[in-house]
């Protein structure tokens, strides 16, 4: 790749480039992430991530205990969204060891699941807004539902954002009376919350010149790149992981998979409005078809988990992209191999391309529409 | 997902390219996720078929991991088609040993996905990926010397830990005092 200015913004072209190093305490960089970008006048022409400043080798520290040990540590990597973290690796767990997970809590999982979708993309429409600038309001509004969201899960799992709720062939705690329909009550509201944020933000004619038509990514350099979750889509690639897997009850559940046209960052914004949409779809439907019965599997037996000598990789689709765990077994009481698939991480492979010719203010702009979080970046 | 069998893909690398070193390795695990392991000399053309091959196009890396055995080093790649919908098709490549043989070419030129999951692999590993753009640690910084994921890495006392001239100049002051 060559890193040639496409225009200078003022002066003449020899005027010399501007080496500034945005973060690690940034405000718009999502935690402790640092960029160190060249510039010609303000625009960008040469960018370089930096990662490492959250790092506690996670791996390693779930490879000396046990296989159940690592499941609350799972919770940290994408602090947002804990819910679909315990399902990546239970799921992946699963799969290493044969294990069959009862119907009601494949539902559970779901509701688990997709909650934390609506949630996660949620204050994703503030912290965008943020980036842009607009710092407070959008993100206080967004909060303010997300609240609602981390309180039903507080009466769930005892937590509000370290749900540690999977379990290896289920689920560790069933919903508490009356939770069901207080959480169906709750999300029949959230349709006109969306409308009101949409009226709010979409129209907005600041917002539509601060996204569109930057940091275009195209279908083929995002599949080439890795690129996975509402980032992928919206450059147009139909790809989604419940659809493609199956994995869980999802071939149940009637959804559609929202797709971006430019692959812009006004793309990645509204998409999340879409899926936000979707996702309340598919929890309506999992509220009507929830059964009774079991929430994990008798045979399994969480403490002291052994499973088969062998390997596996398993993935999800997460609020962020596609989240997987490649295990490796030696039959014995610890991981051999634990390796986490952070979507935030390779999701960010693409960043410098997307930021090239861009203006500085944009960086933060794109970084933003990609949604990373750092404990997932540096693990 | 339309499941596709590592032997079948075997069997379209056997016959596009006959001289190409890849065997079957199995996995006893229910998950069934058999590995094709290809000599790291072959791995760079054997990736170039199965990423455009027309009845594989196995167009996404999805995840690059390393793993450290006894004997060697291993980096495994999960492979998808985006395209046809399939996968995982895993492929797997092998250092010569843990000391002084520990490089396999790098795949960053065929997906370029692998570009930081093989800088961590590099940086937690020590597995030299050759042919690799830039090939730096990513996690742990510069001046660390160890590869912490190895089993056989011992973490120190003390991360913070790095030698000042204290010590040196209350010695000198001793020495002038005496």
């Amino acid at each position: 790749m060559s890193f040639q200015p496409t225009t200078t913004f003022s002066g003449t072209a020899d005027a010399g480039s501007l080496e500034v190093s945005l973060g690690p305490h940034h405000p718009s960089t999502h935690g402790v992430f640092r960029m160190n970008v060249r510039m010609e006048g303000e625009t960008v022409v040469k960018l370089q991530p930096v990662f490492g400043y959250l790092h506690r080798n996670h791996e390693k520290i779930a490879e000396r205990n046990s296989w159940l040990a690592a499941m609350p540590y799972t919770d940290r990597l994408d602090y947002i969204c804990s819910g679909t973290n315990n399902w990546a690796y239970a799921l992946s767990v699963e799969k290493l060891a044969g294990i069959e997970v009862p119907e009601r809590a494949e539902y559970l999982r779901v509701i688990v699941g997709e909650m934390t979708r609506l949630q996660n993309h949620t204050a994703f429409l503030g912290f965008i807004l943020g980036d842009m600038g607009a710092w407070g309001s959008a993100l206080m509004y967004a909060f303010r539902e997300r609240e609602k969201i981390l309180d039903l899960f507080e009466e769930l799992t005892g937590a509000r954002m370290m749900l540690n709720y999977a379990r290896f062939g289920g689920v560790r705690c069933d919903v508490p009376k009356g939770w069901l329909e207080k959480a169906r009550a709750y999300l029949a509201t959230y349709p006109a919350f969306l409308d009101e944020m949409e009226q709010f933000l979409t129209g907005n004619e600041i917002l539509l010149s601060r996204l569109q038509g930057i940091g275009v990514l195209s279908a083929e350099r995002a599949i080439n790149g890795g690129i996975s979750g509402p980032v992928l889509r919206a450059s147009g690639v139909d790809y989604d992981i419940r659809k493609v897997d199956g994995y869980g009850v999802y071939p149940r559940l009637k959804f559609r998979v929202p797709r971006g046209e430019v692959g812009d960052c006004f793309d990645r914004f509204m998409l999340r409005l879409l899926e936000a949409r979707e996702s309340l779809k598919i929890l309506q439907q999992a509220f009507d078809q929830i059964p009774e019965g079991p929430i994990v599997n008798p045979a399994v037996k969480q403490r002291g988990f052994k499973p088969p000598a062998g390997e596996a990789y398993g993935r999800i689709e997460g609020p962020k992209g596609e989240l997987g765990f490649h295990l490796v077994s030696d039959g014995g009481e610890k991981p051999y191999r634990y390796h986490v698939r952070p979507p935030s991480l390779i999701n960010l492979t693409l960043l410098e391309e997307m930021c090239l010719g861009s203006k500085l203010a944009d960086v933060m702009v794109i970084l933003g529409s990609i949604d990373i979080v750092l404990g997932e970046v540096d693990r | 997902m339309s499941s596709l069998s590592p032997q079948t893909v075997l069997d379209r690398i056997h016959a596009a390219l006959p001289q190409a070193r890849v065997e079957l390795v199995n996995n006893p695990s229910p998950s069934g996720q058999h590995a094709m392991l290809v000599h790291r000399e072959d791995a760079l053309q054997v990736a170039e078929f199965l990423k455009n091959d027309p009845e594989l196009l196995l167009d996404y890396a999805s995840n690059v991991s390393g793993a450290d055995y006894p004997e060697y080093l291993e980096a495994v790649y999960h492979l998808y088609s985006i395209a046809k919908k399939h996968g995982p098709i895993v492929l797997k490549t092998r250092t010569g040993d843990r000391g002084a043989d520990t490089a396999v070419p790098s795949l960053t030129r065929v997906w370029k996905s692998a570009d930081f999951q093989e800088r961590e692999a590099f940086d937690l590993f020590g597995i030299r990926f050759e042919g690799h753009p830039d090939l730096r640690r990513l996690l742990m910084w510069e001046e660390f010397v160890d590869f912490p994921l190895r089993k056989d890495y011992v973490a120190p006392d003390d991360y913070e830990y790095e030698p000042t001239p204290h010590g040196a100049i209350v010695q000198k002051a001793a020495a002038t005092q005496a």
